[in-house]
């Protein structure tokens, strides 16, 4: 992280000790989520919001027993567990059975974290593995979208369809009849009044999350900025049906899981290059892959293998824009391999 | 039995099950221990055509390696292999149809697993025809067990069913059945392999 007042940056070591912990950060993040639980619970009501807790707790439970007993110290507490149930349960349908969310949390916090030896140490994001997992092994159940209760437009059924769900199967006219006209499409995007998962339907509370987090300087705007600037340039340039250049880049910002993903998940300090030019190769990358899957691929929406993708390639990226080493002379070609 | 002394036959066979299981313990054939075991019936006759292909090529090998050079022997490994794998193929294309056409491939790739080339170098090629039969059942049953093991829990939690028939009537995860629940599968079963031997081992 920064440290504020010497304006040092994050990158690969050495580093500079600072009086931040990982505990505060994970706290700070999981605070600056709460305006998307919020408006989450308040749209899908309170079955949500057990939806959320549950996964927390099976995400902090199951790291407290596994630590218990693989004999190791136990710190279940510091919020890393905590956050990723959250950020599981925040990427959850509203009205899936509780198992749902206490598997994925198991899967994330035992099989992609501690088995992979603990914090800091996983190759992949787990909340998104978690819900990688679920995704897979639950389709059905997955992918039943609670319309939100506070009067949604004349749909009947107590089910509905993403908006990115309706623009993949019937294209932008219906979207936008679904939704009366297109400034209240937008409207309602913004504030979230649309079917989908818990957490990311809300896109003003998840900016104001994400301001929070960028004010504290927890994180920068590398990833998000290359993430969400390439989704535009892309759903611009091929998005549209009437041919190159018509496509509607804000509709494709404010649907699916784009804020979430881009400001929470692909920020993710363990999972994602530590050097920036390397983190603006990381988000270009999630983006071009999220508008792959959404133009061309079969699910809906690609944020999540987007980035789970480009995880694995984040070793490969801070090796590949390492900073220069003060005072190092730049080797001959032959020798630079060593 | 020139270079082992007094490990008995049935040190050796357990040897290949449990201490050097091809799949849990050295992780070798991992492909077809993924590609081909999302159903009992498949892992089951994957596992008994290479324990087929193992204990025969550990015979042959044991009856030519005083006629074998060699400078020459790994060439010779392979046509002995290859030859085995060959008669495996045609009698599952004959006598196993249905399966052939879905795993045909896999048996095909038999030839090129590392685990029977090594046993054939390592043991077969130093030993005679008694040991080497052995250490090839011990070997392959050790395959065909971790095979049989791994496509059961895959095709139970991910199909509900066993051998085709359904058991429950649900598909509790169907991940499982995927090639990413392959990974998923092989790897939490190698750990609790490598868990319980540590802990028997420990016990001894």
């Amino acid at each position: 992280m920064k440290s504020e007042k010497s304006g040092l940056i994050v990158s690969v070591s050495p580093h500079i000790k600072d009086t931040e912990t990982t505990e505060r950060i994970m706290w700070s993040v999981s605070l600056s989520l709460l305006p998307a639980v919020l408006m989450g619970v308040y749209f899908f009501g309170p079955r949500a919001a057990f939806t959320i807790i549950a996964s927390i707790l099976s995400a902090v439970l199951s790291e407290y027993i596994f630590l218990k007993a693989m004999k190791k110290k136990v710190v279940a507490l510091d919020g890393s567990a905590f956050l990723t149930g959250l950020l599981l349960g925040l990427n959850l349908p509203p009205s899936v059975p509780f198992f749902i969310p206490v598997i994925g949390a198991i899967v994330a916090v035992i099989i992609t974290k501690q088995l992979f030896g603990g914090l800091g140490y996983n190759i992949f994001n787990p909340a998104l593995i978690g819900r990688a997992f679920l995704l897979v092994s639950f389709p059905r159940l997955m992918t039943v979208w609670n319309e939100p209760a506070a009067a949604f437009i004349h749909l009947d059924a107590r089910t509905t369809a993403t908006p990115l769900g309706i623009l993949k199967e019937e294209g932008v006219i219906k979207l936008i009849e679904v939704f009366g006209d297109k400034g209240n499409l937008y409207s309602q995007l913004l504030i979230g009044h649309r079917g989908g998962c818990i957490g990311e339907t809300s896109i003003l509370a998840l900016l104001i999350g994400a301001t929070f987090l960028m004010y504290k300087k927890y994180i920068t705007w590398h990833i998000p900025l290359a993430f969400l600037g390439t989704v535009s340039l892309i759903a611009w340039i091929f998005g549209g049906q009437e041919g190159l250049f018509t496509g509607d880049p804000l509709l494709h910002l404010m649907t699916g899981g784009l804020m979430l993903g881009a400001f929470f998940m692909a920020t993710d300090y363990v999972t994602s290059p530590s050097v920036k030019s390397g983190q603006i190769l990381f988000g270009t990358g999630c983006g071009f892959l999220t508008m792959l899957i959404r133009l061309k691929g079969g699910y809906p929406e690609g944020v999540m293998f987007a980035i789970l993708i480009m995880n694995c390639f984040s070793p490969l990226i801070d090796r590949g824009f390492r900073s220069k080493v003060f005072g190092a002379v730049k080797k001959p070609a032959k020798g630079a391999k060593q | 039995m020139s270079q082992l002394g007094k490990i008995s036959y049935r040190e050796l066979v357990l040897n290949g099950i449990f201490k050097e299981n091809t799949i849990f313990k050295l992780a070798l054939s991992l492909c077809p221990s993924i590609a081909v075991t999302n159903n009992v019936r498949n892992g089951v006759l994957m596992g008994a055509a290479v324990l087929f292909v193992q204990v025969m090529v550990n015979i042959t090998i044991s009856l030519m390696r005083n006629l074998i050079h060699p400078r020459i022997r790994l060439p010779i490994f392979m046509l002995v292999i290859s030859g085995w794998v060959t008669v495996t193929d045609m009698s599952m294309a004959a006598f196993a149809p249905a399966a052939y056409k879905q795993m045909g491939l896999y048996i095909q790739l038999i030839v090129a697993f590392a685990s029977i080339l090594a046993r054939a170098e390592m043991f077969a090629s130093k030993n005679t025809f008694v040991p080497s039969m052995f250490d090839g059942i011990g070997m392959g049953a050790g395959f065909l067990l971790a095979l049989t093991v791994i496509s059961f829990f895959r095709e139970l939690l991910g199909k509900g069913s066993l051998w085709g028939y359904q058991i429950i009537n649900a598909k509790p995860l169907l991940i499982l059945v995927l090639p990413a629940g392959g990974f998923f599968a092989v790897g939490l079963l190698m750990g609790l392999f490598n868990w319980i031997s540590m802990k028997y081992e420990g016990r001894q």
